[in-house]
Formats: C-alpha cells, sequence, structure tokens
C-alpha cells in the first residue's frame, strides 16, 4: 500500500475514516448540487416520489371514470374525456409508475445489497431520471392543454395512425414511450453491470439475494423487449410525421405489425412489474419466517425460467385477430406453461414460511395478500390462455378483472409492503404500525370489492373502454361495488401515503430494525453517502444471521475519491478497482438537449437534425475525459 | 450557439404546444342550426377602385387550423366522390386542387362558395346536400392539397394508396388567379 | 346473475358459446380446486408457526435447514401442475376443434363490413338479385350454420355476440370471418369489442334467431324494394330525404337515393333500434335522433342538419313507412 494514496485498512476505520469517505462521495449543496447528483440512492428516492405523484393522477383518472360507469347511461363525462381518462390511467400506470417504482427501489437497493458503493454508471442514471420526468412531464402537460391522447394505452393502428389519429395525440403518446422507454434501458443497463460486475467478495451467484436475482432477470427482460415497442413508436410517429406506410394496408403495410410488436414488449413487460414484486416477497418471506428461503436454486431457476418463457407468449393478447388457429395453439401452451414457474416459487414461498416462525408485521401482511389475490388473478389469466374462452372474454371487463388482480394483486401489494420494510432503512424511523394495518386491511378489502365484479360484468357482456353502458344487462350492481370498492382503494393509498409523511418524525429504526439477513441492514439508517465503511465480504446467503457479531471485510479502495470494488462474474472474487463517476451537470443538460429534440420532432422532422447538435455537445462535455496523474503506486501485473 | 438553438427550438415546440388546444379541438356538433360563417360573395380578389376584398372571418379561419375538420373534410372528399373529377389534388376532368391556381378564389371562404354554389362546366352545387359544417370541413382540407395550412394540423397521408407526397410535407403554392382550368 | 340476458356470454345459445359453458365450468372447477390448494397450505403454514419448539429459524440456529419432506412435496406438486394444465390445455384444443367445425358445411353466407360507428351487413347469395342490404342487424335461422365474412373499412373493430359466439377483429386490409351455429330462437345484442373511437360505446347490433319459416319471412321482405309513400305528409318527407342531405349518404332501393356512406334505410323502420343500438326505435327517439344526432351519438359521422319543423315531421313521417 502506497503512502501517497490513502487506502482504508485495519489501520484506518471508524470516525476519521467516515469523515473522510463522506467528503469523497457527497455532492455540492445548492440546487446545482442537486441536479448533478449521482448518489443511487438520492435518484432512487427521486424515483419512487414521482412514480408515486403519478400512481395518485392516473388514479384520480380512475376515480373519475368508476363515476361516470357507476350508473347505466350516465352523463357525468362525454366520451372524449372518457377515452382521454382511460388512456391516460393506462399510459400512466404502465409507463409512468409500474416500471419506474420498480426500477426506483431497484435502483436504491441493488448497491446495498450487493456490498457497493454506487451503481455501475451514475450518470447515466441520474440521465435516466431526468428522461423519465421529463416524458412524464409532457404527457401530462399535453394532456392538461387539451391534446393528451385518446387512443388507449396499446394506442393500435389504424385508429392512432395518420388518417384517424386527428391533431397530435397520438405523437403525444408515441414520443411519451420514447422517453419511457430510453430512460428504463438506460436503468436496466446500469443495474445489469452493478449485479454482474460489482458484487461483495464471496457473494457467487448462488448467495445473491433473490430480490437481485430478480432485478437482474427484469433488467435483461427490459433489454430485450423494450426496443420492440421503442421501435414500434417510432415507425408510428414516422407515418404521422412524414407520410411512410409501415401501417398502411394499402400500401403492402399491416395494422397486425403494430400489434405484434407492441405485444411483444407488452407481455413481457408486465413480467418485468411483476418479478421484482417476487423480489420483494422472497425478501420479506425470508426475514419474516425468520429462516433462508427454502429452495433458492428452485427460485431461481424459476425467475429465469419465467423471464425466458415470458417472450414467447405475446399473442395471446392477439386471439381475435384471425391469425391462423394452429398457430393460437402453440401460445395457448405457452401462455399455460408460464404459470409452472411461478407456482414453484409459490411453493417455495410457502415451504419457508411454514417451516419458519412467522411475525406477521405489515409487510408479511401484504404478502398474505399477495397470495390471496395474486393467485386469483394467475389462474384467471389460466382460463383465458385458452383460445375458445378468450374469444368470449377478450376486451372485456374479465380481462380487466385478470389484469388488475395481477399487477395490484402481484405487484403493488409486494410493493406496499415492500416501502413498509425498507422505509425504516431509507430513512431511519418505522412507519406506524396502527396506521399501517388500518390502509393495508383497506386496501385488501377494498380491492376485492372493487375488481371481483369485474369478472361477473365482463361474463355479462360489459365491453371495455366503454364510456357508458345500457340499462337491463345486468351490469348495475356490479359496476355500482367497484366504484365503491374503487374509493375505497383510494382512501387506502391516501392513508398509506399519509403513513409515509407522518412517519418522517416517527419511532427511530436502528441499523436493522427487522433483523433481515441481507447486507443492506448492515450499514447506518438512512445509509451514509458511501454506503459502507469497509466493502463487507460474505460466505452465504444470509450473512447477518451468519456472522452474528461482524461481517468480515475487505481494505484497500482508496478513501479521497470515490472508487468501487469489482469481481468476478460466477464466483465475485476479487478483480480490480474502479474510480466511480463524480458528480456532473451533465446527465441534466443531456436530458433536457434529448427532450427538446424529442417534443419537436412530434411537431417537426426538422427537430432531429438541429436537435441533435446541442445532444452531441451536452454528451460529448459528459464523456470528455478527465486529466488523470499517472498513478505512483507500483503497478501489479 | 448550442444555447440558441435550444431556446429557439424551445419556444417554436412551446408555441406549438400551447397553439395545440384550437388544433385539437373537436367539435363534431358545430352549430346546431346550421353554420353561420359566410362564404365568399365573391370569388375575385381584385376589387374596383383597389379596394381590398373582404377581411376573412376569424372563424372561418378557424377551420383551416383545426385538425378535427380537416380530417373530416378528407373523408367527405372520399365519400362524396370528389376524386371522380379531382383525383387527389391532380385534377383530371375538374381542375386541379393541388396547386395554387384558383379559377374563382383560392381563400377558404371562396372555396366553400365553390362547393356550395357550384361552378360552371360541371361542379356541383352542395348546398342543401352537404350541411354548412360539411362544407367548410370540406373547404379546409381543399386548402391542405396545396399546402395552405398549418402542418401540424394536417395528417401526413390517408389510410388509401399513396397519391400524393406526404401532406407535412406539402409545399405552399402561392394562391394566384387562373384564368382557366389548364 | 342475469342469466338470460341479452348480450351475456352466460346465454350459451349457440354451438360455440354453449361450448364456452363447457369448458369455463371445467376451468372453473380445476382452478378452483387449485386455489384452494395453495390458500390451504398457505393458511396450515401460518397456523404451524405459531407453534413454538422445533421450527427451522435463525433463533435456533438452523435456519438452513428443511424437512425432506418438503422436497417430496415439490415433485409432487409439479406434477400436479403439468398434469392439471395439460388437462385444461387438451380440454381447450378438442373445444377449439367442435367449434370449427360449424364451418364444415354453411347454410348461410353473410358479410359485415365495420365502419366508424354502425355495421353494413350484407347477405350474399348467388344470384345478385336476391341480394341483401342492411344495416346494424343480423337475421338468423336457428340451426343453420351461418359464415360471416368480416371486413373494415377504417379502423380495426371486433364483432361480438355473446350469446352467439366469442368475438372475431374486423381489421383494415384483412378478411377475417366467423362461425355461428345459433340454436336457441331470441333476440339478442351485440356489441363493438375493439375500441374503435369516439363512439366505441354505441356500436351494437340486434341479432334475431328465428325459426327458417320466420326467416324467409324477413329475407322476402328485405327484397322488396322500399314502400312508396301515401299521404302528402310522407311524400313531402321523401321528396326531402330522396334530393337533400340524406341522399348524400344513405340509400333507399326503388328511390333516387343512392348514398353509399352511410347505413342502407330500405326497411329502417322494421330495425329494433336507430344508431347502432344507441336508442330503441320508437317515434320520439326517430325524431330525436333525425333532428339532432350529434346530441343523441357525439361524434358520429352523420350531421346535426338544423331542420325545420315542417321537414322534421315529413321525414319522420316518411321513415317510418320504410318497414
Amino acid at each position: 500500500m502506497s503512502a501517497r494514496v490513502l487506502r482504508d485498512g485495519p489501520n484506518f476505520t471508524g470516525p476519521k475514516l467516515e469523515s473522510a469517505l463522506t467528503l469523497a462521495w457527497s455532492r455540492p449543496r445548492g440546487l446545482i448540487g442537486w441536479l448533478a447528483s449521482v448518489d443511487h440512492k438520492e435518484i432512487g428516492v427521486r424515483y419512487i416520489v414521482t412514480a408515486l405523484i403519478f400512481l395518485a393522477l392516473a388514479g384520480a383518472m380512475a376515480l373519475h371514470m368508476r363515476l361516470q360507469l357507476m350508473v347505466p347511461d350516465n352523463t357525468l363525462m362525454n366520451a372524449e374525456l372518457f377515452n382521454e381518462s382511460f388512456t391516460m390511467h393506462g399510459t400512466t400506470m404502465m409507463f409512468l409508475f409500474a416500471v419506474p417504482v420498480m426500477q426506483g427501489v431497484q435502483i436504491y437497493l441493488t448497491p446495498l445489497m450487493v456490498g457497493t458503493r454506487n451503481m455501475a454508471f451514475p450518470r447515466l442514471t441520474a440521465f435516466s431520471y431526468y428522461m423519465y420526468l421529463a416524458g412524464g412531464l409532457f404527457l401530462w402537460g399535453c394532456h392538461f392543454l387539451g391534446f393528451g391522447p385518446d387512443n388507449g394505452w396499446f394506442s393500435y393502428v389504424p385508429l392512432a395512425g395518420p388518417q384517424y389519429g386527428i391533431g397530435k395525440r397520438a405523437d403525444v403518446w408515441a414520443q411519451t414511450v420514447t422517453f419511457t422507454e430510453v430512460a428504463a434501458l438506460a436503468v436496466a443497463v446500469t443495474l445489469t453491470a452493478t449485479i454482474l460486475k460489482q458484487r461483495a467478495p464471496g457473494m457467487t451467484l448462488a448467495r445473491v439475494p433473490l430480490f437481485v436475482w430478480a432485478t437482474l432477470v427484469t433488467s435483461l427482460m427490459v433489454i430485450f423487449s423494450m426496443p420492440a415497442v421503442a421501435l414500434d413508436s417510432a415507425l408510428l410517429l414516422s407515418d404521422r410525421l412524414v407520410g411512410t406506410q409501415f401501417f398502411n394496408p394499402a400500401e403492402h403495410g399491416d395494422a397486425l405489425l403494430w400489434q405484434h410488436m407492441f405485444w411483444f414488449f407488452g407481455h413481457p413487460e408486465v413480467y418485468i412489474i411483476f418479478l421484482p414484486a417476487t423480489g420483494f416477497i422472497s425478501e420479506i418471506v425470508t426475514t419474516f419466517s425468520r429462516r433462508s428461503m427454502f429452495g433458492y436454486p428452485i427460485v431461481v431457476l424459476s425467475l429465469v425460467a419465467t423471464g425466458i418463457l415470458a417472450f414467447g407468449l405475446w399473442v395471446h393478447h392477439m386471439f381475435a385477430t384471425g391469425l391462423p388457429r394452429v398457430g393460437y395453439s402453440f401460445y395457448t401452451a405457452a401462455s399455460m406453461s408460464v404459470s409452472i414457474p411461478t407456482g414453484l416459487q409459490i411453493y417455495c414461498w410457502i415451504a419457508t414460511i411454514w417451516q419458519g416462525r412467522p411475525k406477521f408485521e405489515v409487510p408479511l401482511l401484504y404478502v398474505i395478500a399477495f397470495f390471496f389475490t395474486f393467485v386469483i388473478g394467475g389462474l384467471s389469466g389460466v382460463i383465458i390462455a385458452a383460445v375458445p374462452l378468450d374469444l368470449q372474454l377478450h376486451d372485456t371487463y374479465f380481462i380487466v378483472a385478470h389484469f388488475h388482480y395481477v399487477l395490484i394483486g402481484g405487484s403493488v401489494f409486494p410493493l406496499l409492503g415492500a416501502i413498509t420494510y425498507w422505509y425504516p432503512k431509507l430513512t431511519g424511523r418505522m412507519m406506524s404500525e396502527g396506521l399501517g394495518r388500518v390502509s393495508f386491511w383497506m386496501v385488501f378489502l377494498g380491492f376485492q370489492l372493487a375488481f371481483f365484479p369485474m369478472h361477473i360484468s365482463g361474463l355479462l357482456g360489459m365491453p371495455r373502454r366503454v364510456y357508458t353502458y345500457p340499462a337491463g344487462m345486468g351490469l348495475e350492481l356490479p359496476n355500482m361495488l367497484s366504484t365503491i370498492g374503487a374509493f375505497v382503494v383510494g382512501l387506502a393509498v391516501v392513508l398509506f401515503v399519509l403513513n409515509l409523511i407522518i412517519s418522517f418524525a416517527g419511532e427511530e429504526a436502528g441499523d436493522n430494525p427487522w433483523d433481515a439477513p441481507s447486507l443492506e441492514w448492515a450499514t447506518s439508517s438512512p445509509p451514509p453517502e458511501y454506503n459502507f465503511a469497509h466493502i463487507p465480504a460474505v460466505e452465504s446467503r444470509t450473512p447477518l444471521w451468519d456472522d452474528r457479531t461482524s461481517l468480515p471485510v475487505v481494505y484497500g479502495l482508496k478513501v479521497e475519491s470515490p472508487e468501487l470494488l469489482l469481481t468476478t462474474f460466477v464466483s465475485a472474487s476479487t478483480e480490480t478497482r474502479e474510480p466511480s463517476a463524480m458528480p456532473s451537470i451533465w446527465p441534466f443538460v443531456s436530458a433536457i438537449a434529448v427532450s427538446v429534440m424529442f417534443v419537436g420532432s412530434v411537431f417537426s422532422p426538422w427537430a432531429i437534425p438541429f436537435g441533435i447538435v446541442p445532444v452531441g455537445i451536452a454528451l460529448t462535455a459528459w464523456f470528455w475525459p478527465k486529466k488523470s496523474e499517472p498513478s505512483e503506486e507500483a503497478v501489479i501485473a | 450557439m448550442s444555447s440558441l438553438y435550444r431556446n429557439s427550438f424551445a419556444a417554436i415546440a412551446l408555441l406549438a404546444l400551447i397553439c395545440g388546444c384550437d388544433r385539437d379541438k373537436q367539435e363534431p356538433r358545430g352549430n346546431p342550426l346550421g353554420e353561420t360563417i359566410p362564404i365568399a360573395a365573391s370569388p375575385d380578389t381584385i376589387f374596383p377602385g383597389g379596394k381590398t376584398p373582404p377581411s376573412l372571418d376569424p372563424r372561418a379561419a378557424a377551420y383551416e387550423q383545426n385538425a378535427y375538420a380537416i380530417a373530416q373534410g378528407q373523408q367527405l372528399f372520399t365519400w362524396m366522390n370528389c376524386a371522380g373529377c379531382h383525383s387527389h389534388g391532380g385534377g383530371g376532368m375538374g381542375p386541379a386542387l393541388m396547386d395554387g391556381k384558383w379559377r374563382y378564389g383560392g381563400r377558404i371562404d371562396q372555396i366553400a362558395a365553390s362547393i356550395a354554389n357550384g361552378r360552371p362546366n360541371g361542379m356541383p352545387s352542395w348546398r342543401g346536400k352537404l350541411t354548412n359544417q360539411q362544407i367548410w370541413q370540406l373547404a379546409a382540407y381543399v386548402r391542405t392539397l396545396s399546402g395552405q395550412v398549418r402542418k401540424d394540423a394536417v395528417g401526413a397521408r390517408g389510410d388509401t394508396m399513396s397519391n400524393s407526397p406526404p401532406q407535412t410535407e406539402t409545399v405552399r403554392k402561392p394562391v394566384t388567379q387562373a384564368d382557366s382550368a389548364q | 346473475m342475469n342469466m338470460s340476458g341479452f348480450q351475456t356470454a352466460l346465454g350459451g345459445d349457440a354451438l360455440e358459446s354453449s361450448n364456452f359453458l363447457s369448458l369455463f365450468a371445467v376451468f372453473m372447477a380445476v382452478c378452483t380446486i387449485m386455489y384452494l390448494l395453495v390458500i390451504g397450505a398457505l393458511l396450515i403454514g401460518m397456523w404451524r408457526g405459531r407453534t413454538p419448539g422445533g421450527e427451522l429459524t435463525v433463533e435456533s440456529g438452523r435456519h438452513h435447514e428443511s424437512t425432506p419432506a418438503f422436497r417430496t412435496a415439490l415433485i409432487g406438486w409439479t406434477a400436479l401442475i403439468l398434469v392439471g394444465l395439460t388437462a385444461l390445455t387438451i380440454a381447450s384444443f378438442f373445444t377449439d376443434r367442435s367449434n370449427a367445425s360449424v364451418a364444415r358445411d354453411p347454410g348461410l353466407t353473410l358479410k359485415v363490413t365495420a365502419n366508424q360507428w354502425w355495421w353494413d351487413v350484407e347477405y350474399t347469395t348467388h344470384d345478385a338479385s336476391k341480394m341483401i342490404r342492411t344495416a346494424n342487424e343480423i337475421h338468423l335461422p336457428v340451426g343453420v350454420p351461418a359464415e360471416i365474412t368480416l371486413q373494415a373499412s377504417d379502423v380495426i373493430h371486433s364483432l361480438w355476440i355473446p350469446n352467439l359466439a366469442g368475438k372475431q377483429d374486423l381489421i383494415p386490409g384483412r378478411v377475417t370471418d366467423m362461425q355461428l351455429l345459433p340454436r336457441k330462437i331470441g333476440t339478442y345484442r351485440g356489441q363493438c369489442a375493439e375500441f374503435c373511437g369516439i363512439q366505441h360505446a354505441h356500436m351494437a347490433l340486434d341479432v334475431t334467431v328465428e325459426s327458417k319459416a320466420d326467416f324467409e319471412k324477413w329475407v322476402a321482405a328485405q327484397q322488396r324494394v322500399a314502400f312508396a309513400p301515401t299521404t302528402p305528409l310522407q311524400l313531402a318527407g321523401y321528396h326531402y330525404v330522396t334530393t337533400r342531405e340524406c341522399s348524400a349518404c344513405h340509400a333507399i332501393t326503388g328511390t333516387p337515393a343512392g348514398g353509399t356512406v352511410g347505413p342502407d334505410l330500405t326497411h329502417f323502420a322494421s330495425r329494433r333500434s336507430i344508431g347502432a343500438g344507441t336508442l330503441p326505435m320508437n317515434t320520439g327517439n326517430l325524431y330525436g335522433w333525425i333532428a339532432d344526432p350529434q346530441s343523441q351519438k357525439p361524434g358520429n359521422h352523420m350531421p346535426t342538419i338544423g331542420l325545420e319543423p315542417a321537414d322534421l315531421h315529413a321525414i319522420v313521417a316518411y321513415l317510418e313507412t320504410l318497414k
């Protein structure tokens, strides 16, 4: 160890080390410093807070629609407003809430759980947040200005095409997709690199926490599926802006091309939303059953199998389009078989609870709610995987019930449990137990009241995306119940958010209030900027349960400038050290330049050649190499 | 330089966004007792004594800037078989609509007059066959064929066989008086 | 639950829809059993954990151990899922084959073209003089397999008559088809099931399944030209309809009105609804629709003309003769 470069070691530890590391890893104060942050914890919190705001906006849309559908032939909303509302609800929930909130939690937790100090590409992560925010502001800004999209979150052509998609609404939708896809891809890339190369020494692939496995599989799915929808929306923008013929049947284009490309993304998308939630479940079940996961290799293989199988199912969204029936049978079989890995995961979770000693704190309550709810959604999914059944149920409220059961039951309930579980780590305080239980029961029971009747109304003939329905079809009662349930859910979410806010002054939490086994609980709550004073080494899947006194650590990282430890892919043995990016304003500036280019290209194709110039300049400034002095340390060959 | 580009494009985009309200508004009911915007009394653009023609009613101009009106006009153009004589703007039995040459005036209220009144040598009169609102919508669409209209309100193409360059790229032809249909 | 509804997937009034009910029952049975197994296991697991002592937790230092029985049960669980899903897939396959068998020998051929926001229906025969064109309604003889060719003129729609069969999309640039074998006489309602624009919610059609004799009577009536007006009011209405705005879009066989843009009106008054299921057919609704279609179905392509009262009376009087 050179005396010239300060590195941590057995003799350099404690408060002196901590203040030196804080200096190295913190960002400047003030607005510019805030915009220039590359701290994954800060960016993760921004993602989560922004996503919750979009959840509230989309939820308000839903409640408004439920008021309209409460009674038949209602006149509360006209057709135009209703069509905009369900489009904004779906687009916001899918692109601006579900994926970003999962990615936000992943960004926050992954470096902590694998035992490193920051993400692999910190500035890319910052850039992705600004792109996400810009996309959301663009969509909602256009909505409030009166030309938000109104063709559904899936924006089928030819309805969204140049002739029937009147005005700029469909372009706004398509460009929002571009913004959010760029953001999601950037996050997926940085997460994958972090998980594969920056794990703590000794954290072999067989010891990686299950949430991190879920994050890895999800990120790879994002990388393979998001380009399909980004390309699809680009083709739509091209048709609408410069008159290409991609989706024009009269000129050898194809309206179904849109659907194939969209659903090739759209089906993996729902697993991108679901699999991180399975990661939450695994972590919460482990901690609150007081034992390690039964069948860890099975859970990992199930995650991978689900991730791969999810790419072979997309035609089940197109069973009514008249494609060859023989081909459909393949997709029926594939859609059925994707439930096998999930069924195995469920077995492993229940086996863990059974063999453990479960403590029914609020996070575990949400896991129980997941079982009751998601399994119904999964089984209704098995029902609609069969073509003869889907041909009746497709595009009815039965489908609405199905996907809300799997998305809310399968992702939102675990998310609420995860927020309750990790809130102490983020803030150093515990959430209110009483309010937590109240909002839990309200959201769980309110959800059943809101969405179970939709199975019935679908069977009774109510199609989707209708702003009203006639009396005399037996739809009055299910719709009334759904509306009441929706408002109960809305109130429950308000109470949950209230809990988040008032708990800032709640009971103080220590480093590890739940006595959980994974590495993020080995540091303070909230974690310091540098995450860990010394990089931990692990010897098992449950490091904090096996090394009750103190964790083994590695020494040798620089203290005065940000540096990361890279390890090998499978066995996580130490490989090399790598400097980590300092705070930088260029991700923000680049995001502004790219946003201007994207927004401009909605109105004129000239925005692309002109807009690329500032983008090029900002990216050049971003990547401009830093001059560094030659190292004074001996190079070890 | 970069900040100039950024600023100007931001300004254009902002303006385009803000002016979006009128562009995307849909008024399918229109004026339920009949559109009352006066169609042009005279097809001429030259008046004796150096006078100027009456200025265009702003409600008429609003038709040209409204994407819904233009899209409806595009549908009506197909439905009423305007292409039977005018093709898709290139002309045939009837004069071309994509050039800037107008025998009976190329302003939107003059085009509306041509549609409503009919014209010699074969242009039928549509008054009483189409509502006034539909006639204004058709006139707005016809204006786009020669590129007179803001590009963010037109659809680039129809879902038909390709019959013209994309409408969003149509170069604006100056509106001139034509002596004949050639 | 209204099992006897006119637009319900629980009706089972044709071959395909009754196949749906049987298959749905099978799936519901299997899925309910699986659900109860999962929830039962969960509840037992939750209950078992309450008993202290012998548990494999971190407190006892045995958090990495596990009872061998669970490994065996896992194999059983996987086998159960595989068997269950295979059985369901096979059941689905055989139902599909049964549904497809209707296509073998159609006794009736129809063509439905979907438009924003109405259905154009043509009954095709080898004899062109006997073709029927109507709108927003279908009549079918009971027990006769019908083949419906499906096309769309503008955007994607979906024809769904839940009492009779599953849905099929109508996609511009493609031709799809649907087969129906109705088994029960009755009146049903179908609805568009693919979001097609502002009035997607009001794009329904009236389906009548009747005896073969009644069907032949209906066909014969449809093949007649429109009734001629008799009273002066009807004559005034006839004059307006065939020379003014109406004839620009609508056709009435046997009159000069020959528009092809909107629904055929030759036997308009014999239909059960106006505006593709928006309003029931009666005089009051007819007045409302003709006077101001945009207030009844805002955004649809029929303009509000701003008729004089005398013209309105005349038009309604004439249209009511078009039985």
